[in-house]
């Protein structure tokens, strides 16, 4: 039987905690999430839209005993944060497009590594540079393909300035219980956007700690599973184990083997551990409506252009059922096929050009049809187009 | 730093050291285990860090903690290593391959000071990959991927290592029979202690060029590159630091305070404010302290900002919604309120401006042009008003016109979150554009569209 970590007992970090409401954007949202998840190392390299987590942290980190940094270049944000990790930290970067880009090799790493970690991307317009101050979401499969190797992380997507706060704080509860990266796709228009926000009004589960071996135990094996779907316990380095890390194909004494069948027991572990936890990992919201013939499936910002299409449309009669995927990978496929059952249509508004869609396409029954509402020139998809291009009005 | 003493922090359960019969790395390996033993740290509080490359086969042959990561990236795991457990002896290896392609890494470590051991095993090409040029490679020295032989510079490792800061670098060969003392004096160095260590890749560049110990002990001077110990000087290491910095952070930013309401509105729907000015009209700021004010009355409030990246000119652009229900989609298709300041922001919203309903209502500085619509004008003289206060004039003049809600939640909103003096500036302006509003009405200029 695969051993959990501890779910229960501990409560959330009070550590940068208020109550009532405030007007603050969504950068300042992840960065509190962050530090209410018990964050306590960050490095970060600046990057419109993305730059103000830092300052945030620096702000914050200090009072929880933390660190932070702003490193040379995005390869060395990820490579502190990675060697904290290991070393028994919680930790997060921040960064948008042209940076999750120098990202990939290290992604690649803590995959392999099984290291805990939550990387934010602020997403803005692209491709290369684009516009640095305009929304985009043209991340979404780069950040579950990104990496050479193509195995599976887990990413979540914020649609509003409590998910923002919300997701991240899971993110780091993923991490560290799935040991992997966590990707949070937000948006430059929820990054840099101020809202209204009420931390008391939002409802976390139990913080949950690595699992961690037993400080007694006579060694460490650092990737040791007994079947291939449990998270293995880890012995920080410095613990009181001796600890070993590799980026080369390794046994789970992170050896390095060139034996076939070891390499490929460890694969199908990597992937194994997220696809078994599908489920625990499958967030969503549904509004579901009795005898609906269309469905629109959103995430991100787009996903409050989608809910205010939906109030439109039923206020013209129409019976229209909403989906939105906070998770995004891995494809929280049982909500999306239970909310599929029984429309004709299937409506998929995005700030890119039909990236999520394709996963749609590709679970939906074959007389559904499914159609793409896709924009990428920086501006918000607006409920209009998606009333106009779902032909819903 | 002593434990129990230790014959050797080496282990031979992976097999014996992988290195080809008279490469360097064998002798440079053998020397940090000697200096390991000198030392004799607890094995649990040292980390073997290495880069890719025939170097970065080492670490799993030492009892050691073991880190072993991307090819150029070493130094980073190496530096999150150590200022997450500033207690552990990081040691770091490298080769000339690697100094290339992290170079960056080289430099920012040396700059920081960050108290790690960085060990540079220089065999003046790339082994593992078949003998490629580095970095390092000699002019004229035949590679792999010279065949002409090299035209490059090569570059001065421990020279580029003290520019940038470094307190300790010392230039070692692999020849050199107090390598492990050099070692063991490098580990000890509270700051970031660099040693390059010159070797033979035999393999590789001694067939191609026919070279042996003299010929590297040559090549050193003729480069004019210094032997030994180049610089130890006393600076601050950089997790100490960052620890006392953090220490005086402390209690220096406390949370901002809570919006309580406390006052009632006349808002009843979702409410789209565009306001357009320039840079130094405080538009932002302003915007901010309004949607503050709405908050004390109970709504619910977005604001999102445009202006350009050279923040201290041209345009400045902010969008707000004020809403009793939850804000959905946050861009406004059709504004109801539209405050026009500056040339620029109307320049920049000109293409809204013609758009605009009927039912929406522009307060525009009298001085300023503006473009056909059908949306009711009414004109504020605001040349009275200090430029950083236009926008609280002409927010207030909208405030009494309207009725959205009560002045004492802007004056609330700009008292609690702003220093007294701004906020009194801000109270100042409330009045004059109060007046301002009166004025207008009285003169009747509020009634149908310009
Ligand atoms: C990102 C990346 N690029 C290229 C390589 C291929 N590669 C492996 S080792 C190496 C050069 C190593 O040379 P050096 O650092 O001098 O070490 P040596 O083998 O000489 O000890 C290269 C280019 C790699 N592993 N990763
Ligand atoms: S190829 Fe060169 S560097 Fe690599 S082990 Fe052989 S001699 Fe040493
Ligand atoms: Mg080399």
């Amino acid at each position: 039987m695969p051993h959990h970590p501890s779910r229960g007992g501990a409560a959330p970090s009070k550590r940068g905690r208020r109550m009532g409401r405030v007007f603050i954007e969504g950068n300042e949202a992840i960065a509190r999430g962050a530090m209410r998840a018990g964050c306590s190392f960050f490095a970060s390299y600046p990057i419109t839209p993305a730059s103000s987590i830092l300052r945030y942290m620096l702000q914050m980190i200090p009072e929880a005993g933390g660190t932070v940094l702003q490193a040379e270049d995005e390869i060395a944000s990820m490579g502190f944060c990675i060697g904290a990790s290991m070393a028994g930290r919680r930790v997060l970067t921040s960064t948008s497009g042209p940076g999750l880009s120098l990202y990939s090799e290290n992604i690649g790493l803590a995959i392999t590594g099984e290291t805990p970690m939550v990387i934010v991307d602020i997403q803005r317009q692209g491709p290369a540079t684009g516009s640095a101050t305009k929304g985009a979401e043209g991340d979404i499969q780069f950040a579950r393909w990104g990496t050479s190797g193509g195995l599976p992380i887990i990413a979540l997507s914020p649609a509003t300035i409590s998910e923002a706060y919300e997701l991240t704080y899971r993110a780091f509860n993923f991490a560290e219980q799935y040991r992997t990266p966590v990707l949070l796709l937000a948006n430059k228009e929820l990054g840099v956007t101020m809202e209204t926000f009420d931390e008391e009004a939002v409802d976390l589960p139990p913080l949950v700690e690595r699992r961690r071996v037993a400080p007694d135990a006579p060694e460490y094996l650092p990737h040791l599973f007994s079947s291939p779907e449990e998270v293995p316990a880890i012995s920080d380095f410095g613990g009181p184990h001796i600890a070993r890390f590799t980026t080369s194909t390794h046994d789970p004494t992170a050896y390095l083997t060139t034996n076939p069948a070891a390499i490929q027991e460890m694969i199908d572990h990597y992937a194994a551990k997220i696809d078994h936890a599908a489920d625990d990992l499958a967030l969503v919201r549904e509004d579901l409506q009795e005898g609906a013939d269309t469905l629109i499936v959103s995430y991100g910002v787009t996903s409050r252009s989608a809910a205010a299409a939906v109030t439109e449309a039923r206020s013209r009669g129409k019976r229209i059922s909403s989906l939105v995927l906070q998770t995004l990978w891995p494809v929280p496929q049982a909500a999306i096929r239970k909310a599929m059952s029984g429309v004709r249509k299937i409506v998929v508004p995005e700030m890119n050009m039909g990236q999520y869609r394709i996963e749609i396409e590709r679970l939906a029954p074959p007389d559904v049809e499914v159609v793409g509402v896709m924009k990428m020139n920086t501006l918000l998809v607006s409920p209009r187009e998606i009333l106009e291009k779902g032909n819903l009005l | 730093m002593s434990h129990r003493a230790l014959a050797t922090y080496m282990t031979d359960k992976v097999g014996p050291l992988p290195f080809c019969p008279g490469c360097g790395h064998t002798v440079l390996i053998k020397a940090l285990d000697k200096a390991l033993v000198k030392l004799a740290p607890d094995p649990k509080q040292v980390v073997i860090v290495t880069d890719i490359g025939c170097i970065g086969l080492a670490d799993r042959h030492f009892i050691t903690n073991a880190f072993h990561g991307l090819h150029g990236r070493s130094i980073t795991y190496a530096c999150g290593l150590k200022l997450a457990r500033p207690e552990l002896s990081v040691i770091t290896l490298m080769g000339d391959g690697a100094c290339g392609i992290g170079g960056t890494h080289l430099l920012n470590v040396a700059r920081r000071n960050i108290g790690i051991t960085l060990l540079v095993a220089n065999n003046l090409n790339y082994g593992m990959t078949g003998g490629q040029h580095s970095v390092t490679t000699p002019t004229g020295g035949m590679t792999s991927t010279t065949p002409w032989g090299n035209i490059e510079r090569p570059m001065d490792l421990c020279g580029t290592a003290v520019a940038a800061g470094a307190a300790w670098v010392h230039r070692a060969t692999s020849f050199d029979g107090n390598l492990p003392d050099i070692l063991a004096t490098a580990i000890g160095q509270p700051g970031f202690a660099m040693v390059e260590v010159w070797e033979l890749c035999t393999a590789h560049y001694v067939p191609r060029n026919k070279f042996g110990k003299k010929d590297l002990i040559a090549l050193r001077q003729s480069f004019g590159f210094e032997h030994g110990p180049l610089v130890d000087r006393m600076r601050p290491e950089y997790t100490e630091w960052h620890r006392e910095a953090f220490e005086r952070g402390r209690g220096q930013a406390p949370p901002p305070p809570t919006i309580e309401t406390c006052y009632s509105n006349r808002v009843s729907r979702k409410t789209g404010i565009v306001i357009a000015g320039s840079a130094g009209q405080k538009i932002r700021s302003t915007a901010t302290a309004f949607a503050k004010a709405a908050m004390y009355t109970g709504l619910n409030a977005t604001q999102k900002d445009d202006y350009p990246i050279t923040v201290l000119t041209g345009f400045s652009v902010s969008e707000l919604i004020l809403s009793p229900e939850t804000i959905e989609y946050t861009a406004i298709e059709s504004p109801d309120y539209v405050i026009l300041l500056s040339a620029d922001g109307v320049k920049r919203v000109r293409a809204k401006i013609g758009q605009l309903a009927a039912s929406c209502t522009i307060y525009a500085d009298a001085a300023l042009e503006l473009p056909e619509t059908e949306a009711r004008v009414v004109r504020l003289p605001l040349e009275a008003v200090s430029k950083v206060t236009t926008a609280t004039a002409a927010l207030a003049a909208m405030l009494t016109h309207t009725e959205l809600f009560p002045h004492e939640a802007l004056e609330k909103a700009f008292r609690v979150f702003r220093s007294p003096s701004i906020a009194e500036q801000n109270l100042k302006a409330m009045a004059e554009g109060t007046a301002l509003i009166d004025m207008t009405r009285q003169a009747g200029s509020t009634g149908g569209a310009e």
